[in-house]
């Protein structure tokens, strides 16, 4: 299945945040989108995944979903989003519960989403007693579980210090390359977006408009090693070149308008 | 490794120590003992003479009236009255406020509409609408049990609404983006969400239900802690009297015991 952002734009009453956004997401492409805060990147999101109306554009689908996914497009989020009454099983249970499965269709697959991302003894655990890495795993596995086609992923790292960062994505690329799903992964951290990404989407700061989209021409598998390294830093340093203005400009604006 | 540093002179001083003090703690012998020297300096006041036993009876006093009703079997009947008339008024009270809370905290026409009517109406002393609920439903038990329901009625909205509203709107986003239905969101997310400040209301609510069942009985009923205490007053019988405020002290004691159980049990995922 792939996605289409089709002209989006909008406008959060006179403040306008997104602007002539207009990309495409292959079928088990990675697409990250960075830019300096407040330059719409959350809307956007939210506007591919439908959970808030566009002004204009749309986002489109192109395709069938495999067949038993549940929920195509599904997301990951920033502040995780647990219910802090439900156990780590409630928690990833909830996104099936309104589906008509069997009951040990719906407990294996429950099972199999927690074991894929490392949760399995943590099932009857509370969130509360999770720490921070432990909680987006929780909602990673509420995200599997449908067997998404596309992952909506809103800076799922950023609540995060940095080693668990790095364990992470190295759990995320895992996933990805196994399972093939497409994902638009929002971060304003270029290292997650170089380390992840088949593509780059840069945006400029508000209203946010498509500033350049960049391919990291490295396979994720080899982007650790010694050559690539250098390669991408160059490339790091091309992109931050490229943002850092906007970014000291965002960052003197008024959030609060 | 350390630090070799500058070395001592005469001119070195300590930090000041600033950080102590606004840290209470509960010392439970502390609170024993207060109780017993208010108990004792009571008793020695009116056994001493100092104050007449007929405005203000001993605590030993009180006690053997206490125990006297207990015997008698006549605190159980005015008790059975009281409770039956709060568990039904703040019952149905509670199921009408929750209901109406979360239709508040889910519509805007509710939300519209409820607001103003719950300002204008929450402040009145429900006691005051006894008479009229007496001319409408006729002497007996039903003006009493809609009093307190009313009364509950209005603290229970008002801590649903403003419950359902502190439940995290990503929390209902996330229900949405995984196609919950609205009635599962309401079900799973925002009713559960709610529920701390739901089960904060029962408090008020409570009191609130015990303050309007004496209040309405003292207007008019033949059995009923507030009855019995108004008539204890009418025949000064303070001892009588102060036995029936000590019961009422007691069961809010209970009430607040139960709803402290019901919180931890309900809320442990806290």
């Amino acid at each position: 299945m792939e996605l289409s952002a089709e002209g989006i734009g909008h406008s959060f009453g006179a403040l306008e945040v997104l602007d002539g956004i207009d990309f495409r997401v292959a079928a088990g492409e990675i697409l990250a989108v960075i830019g300096p805060s407040g330059c719409g990147k959350s809307t956007l999101l939210s506007i591919l995944g439908g959970l808030l109306q566009p002004d204009k554009g749309r986002a489109a689908l192109d395709g069938a979903p495999p067949a038993d996914s549940l929920n195509p497009l599904t997301f990951v989020f920033q502040d995780f989003a647990l219910l802090p009454w439900r156990t780590v099983r409630g928690n990833v249970e909830l996104a099936l519960e309104h589906h008509r499965l069997s009951g040990p269709e719906r407990r294996e697959r429950v099972e199999a989403a927690l074991a894929a991302i490392g949760l399995a003894e943590f099932k009857d655990v509370y969130p509360k007693q999770l720490s921070g890495g432990m909680r987006q795993r929780v909602g990673i596995a509420r995200a599997l579980v449908v067997r998404p086609a596309i992952l909506l992923m809103d800076e799922p790292l950023s609540a995060l210090d940095a080693q668990t960062r790095e364990l992470l994505m190295e759990d995320f690329l895992d996933l990805w390359l196994d399972a093939k799903v497409s994902a638009v992964y929002v971060t304003h951290n270029l290292t997650e977006a170089l380390r992840l990404a088949d593509r780059i989407l840069v945006l400029s700061r508000r209203p946010g408009r498509i500033k350049e989209m960049v391919r990291v021409p490295i396979p994720q598998r080899e982007r650790t090693s010694l050559a690539a390294q250098a390669e991408l830093a160059a490339l790091s340093d091309t992109l931050w070149q490229s943002i850092k203005r906007e970014a000291q400009v965002a960052d003197r604006e008024m959030t609060d308008v | 490794m350390s630090d070799p540093g500058v070395p001592p002179s005469p001119a070195r001083r300590t930090v000041p120590f600033r950080g102590g003090g606004f840290a209470p703690q509960s010392r439970s012998w502390i609170s024993w003992a207060t109780l017993v020297v208010v108990l004792g300096a009571w008793q020695g006041a009116v056994s001493g003479g100092l104050v007449s036993p007929i405005f203000l009876p001993s605590p030993w006093t009180i006690l053997l009236a206490l125990k006297s009703l207990i015997v008698s079997g006549e605190l159980w009947r005015h008790l059975a009255a009281s409770l039956s008339r709060i568990g039904l008024g703040w019952a149905l009270g509670t199921m009408a406020g929750i209901v109406v809370g979360v239709m508040m905290g889910l519509f805007t026409s509710f939300r519209s509409g409820g607001i103003p009517m719950v300002s204008a109406l929450y402040p009145i002393p429900k006691i005051a609408l006894l008479p009229l609920f007496i001319l409408w439903f006729g002497i007996g038990e039903t003006p009493k049990i809609v009093t307190i329901g009313f009364g509950v009625f209005f603290a229970t909205v008002i801590a649903t609404f403003t419950g359902v509203d502190g439940v995290p709107r990503s929390l209902i986003r996330m229900g949405q983006s995984f196609g919950m239905p609205m009635f599962g969101i309401v079900r799973k997310i925002l009713l559960p969400g709610a529920l701390p400040g739901i089960l904060a209301g029962f408090r008020i609510s409570a009191s609130t239900a015990l303050l309007l069942v004496v209040s309405a009985e003292m207007v008019g009923a033949q059995l009923g802690i507030g009855s019995f205490v108004l008539s204890a007053g009418n025949l000064m019988q303070t001892d009588q009297l102060l036995a029936g405020v000590a019961v009422l002290s007691v069961l809010g004691l209970m009430i607040g015991l139960l709803l402290s159980r019901l919180e931890k049990w309900l809320l442990r995922w806290r």
